[in-house]
Order: C-alpha cells, then sequence, then structure tokens
C-alpha cells in the first residue's frame, strides 16, 4: 500500500500548488499602485520655493547641493542616494517638496536621476549673492525685494554697516 | 555580405534568448535589499519568467548584483567577483546605497556606491527598492519596458523675468 500512498500525497500536493492558480502580477509591464502614503520619487513645485534650504540641511544622505553664487539658487538633487524618508517635504514651510508615488526609476545612466531646481532670489547689491534673510523662516519673502526693486544688501554688509 | 561567424553569432542569440543569470553580492547592505530580491524570486513577482536565476558562483553567472555600500572591507573581495563573472557580464546597483553611497557615502569605512568601483550597467535606487521596482529595472535590462525617468530641470520662471529686467545680464549667466 506504500506506493498508493505515496501516490495519494503526491495527488494532494499538486492539487495544493494549483489551488491558487495564477499569482504572478503584472508588475513590469503595468506599473503597480503602490499603497496610499508610500514616498516614492520627491518632486519639488519651483514655484513654491523659497530658497531656505531647510530640505538640505535635513536631507539624511545629503543628497541636495545648494549653489547660490548668482542672483538664482540652484538646487541639485542627486537623487540616486535618495532614502525617500520624506523629512524634506515635511520641513518644507512652503509645502514646495513633496514625495510623489513614483517608484520604477532604475535606469542605465545615473545622470538620470538628478533634478535641479532654479529658484530666482533677491541677490545683494554688493557681493551679488542671494539674498537671506537672518533664519530662513523670517519675512520678508525673500522675493519681496524682487518685487519692489529696492536695493537690497545681504546680512554680511548690513551687520558690517551697522 | 555577412562572415559566416555573424551569421553564426546571430542564430547564437536567437536560440539563446536572454536569460541572465545572476550572482548577488551583498558589499556592506542592512539586508534589506536583500530581502527585497528574494521577493522577487518569489511567485508573485516571478523573475524567472525572465530567465533570472540565483546562482552560487560568480563562474556561472552573467549579472552581478551588488547590493549595499562599497565598504573598505569588501572592496578586494568585490573586484575578485567582478574578475570572476565571465565576460559578457552586467553589473546591477540595487538600492540606494549601491547606486550612491546612500546614507554612508562620506562615511570613513565606506567607498561609496558601487558605480566607484565596477562599471554598473543598471542602476535601481530605493531604500529599500520595492520588489516591482526590481522587476522593472531587470525588465528595463531586458528590452521589455522603456525607461520612465530622466533628468528634470524645474525652474520657477523668475529668472528670465530678471533678465528682463537686468539686459545688461550676459545670457549665459547663471
Amino acid at each position: 500500500m506504500a506506493p498508493l500512498r505515496f501516490l495519494r500525497a503526491k495527488y494532494r500536493e499538486a492539487r495544493l500548488c494549483l489551488s491558487a492558480g495564477r499569482v504572478t502580477l503584472p508588475s513590469p509591464y503595468e506599473a503597480a499602485d503602490p499603497p496610499p502614503g508610500f514616498r516614492g520619487l520627491p518632486s519639488v513645485d519651483a514655484s513654491r520655493c523659497i530658497g531656505c534650504g531647510g530640505c538640505a540641511s535635513v536631507c539624511t544622505p545629503g543628497l541636495i547641493a545648494i549653489d547660490d553664487d548668482g542672483p538664482h539658487a540652484r538646487f541639485t538633487w542627486s537623487l540616486a542616494r535618495c532614502i525617500y524618508c520624506g523629512r524634506c517635504a515635511e520641513v518644507c514651510p512652503e509645502e514646495a517638496v513633496t514625495m510623489s508615488p513614483t517608484f520604477e526609476t532604475a535606469t542605465s545612466d545615473i545622470s538620470a536621476l538628478t533634478m535641479t531646481v532654479d529658484v530666482f532670489m533677491g541677490s545683494c547689491s554688493r557681493c551679488g549673492r542671494c539674498y537671506g534673510t537672518q533664519t530662513p523662516l523670517d519675512p520678508p519673502h525673500p522675493r519681496a525685494h524682487h518685487q519692489a526693486r529696492v536695493a537690497a544688501i545681504c546680512d554680511r554688509y548690513r551687520e558690517a554697516a551697522s | 555580405m555577412r562572415t559566416p561567424a555573424a551569421v553564426l553569432r546571430g542564430l547564437f542569440l536567437r536560440a539563446f534568448p536572454k536569460s541572465l543569470w545572476v550572482y548577488h553580492c551583498n558589499a556592506g547592505a542592512c539586508n534589506g535589499c536583500d530581502i527585497e530580491v528574494i521577493d522577487v524570486l518569489t511567485p508573485y513577482y516571478d523573475a524567472e519568467r525572465f530567465g533570472i536565476r540565483l546562482v552560487g558562483s560568480p563562474r556561472h553567472a552573467d549579472v552581478l548584483l551588488v547590493s549595499g555600500p562599497v565598504t573598505r572591507q569588501v572592496l578586494p573581495h568585490l573586484v575578485r567577483l567582478w574578475e570572476a563573472v565571465p565576460e559578457p557580464k552586467l553589473v546591477f546597483a540595487i538600492g540606494g546605497c549601491a547606486c550612491g553611497g546612500g546614507i554612508w557615502h562620506d562615511t570613513y569605512s565606506v567607498i561609496g556606491g558601487a558605480d566607484k568601483v565596477l562599471p554598473v550597467n543598471y542602476y535601481i535606487p530605493g531604500c529599500p527598492p520595492r520588489p516591482e521596482a526590481i522587476v522593472y529595472g531587470v525588465a528595463l535590462a531586458l528590452g521589455l519596458v522603456p525607461q520612465k525617468v530622466a533628468a528634470r530641470h524645474l525652474s520657477d520662471g523668475f529668472l528670465e523675468e530678471y533678465r528682463r529686467l537686468n539686459p545688461t545680464l550676459p545670457a549665459e549667466a547663471p
């Protein structure tokens, strides 16, 4: 009776395995929807950014480089090493940074994962660098200078003058 | 006129379609990416339908799958592994650490991402990447899906206005 028992066991096993049907997801061909609240590639609304640099100071992998030598600040995001912690979106006072649900970011070219954000800032009339307030959250809005077209000097020169 | 070698090569490529055998190397990862790689081999994501298979020796492999930042300790072994993989070979970097060093990109004991050491062909970022993202990366390598990310340049439009107000500014100024 041993062979019969063996065959019956095999039959049960096969039925168990086949009863699940096809479970493979259509994943690479159709974009899968991530669960709600999933943090994917960060995206920036440049028109809301005030250039405070809060995202760069809290970024865990330190992937946001700021170049502010000139009338506008350029934020270069090297997203290859992003860990999607979402701290940039959390800290952004203007909610310019949001975590998009994009996760299919595989690429053969690492430069496809860079994002540059150009934000116009008022620039100091003496040194030409971007104008900043004492703390990033202080009024006036950095762009107020540009809109009012008043000569602005940065804190360094203001302190030297006072 | 095609040479016999070229004809033979074409026949060979048709007879043996791209089925990548993968040797997985943890170069200092936290195991998060490794667990996701195992997920990809389950029936739900089933990378084996593309011919992907994990092998136990780099000499059997076509692809070296690197996860984690390359630590100083593992560097010579990683280079030996890469040399052991027969040509033609591919290197996949899985996870934010292997792609660019992750949060350890400037740590004393870490060389950086896998691309600092090896010629990486495909980057699959994520911390860890979702299994779908890894399957997508594999399908991208096999040419089954188009690439979805591109370098982004965002601007708030104020620069153009600034140039309009300051016409003396050279056109290519930052």
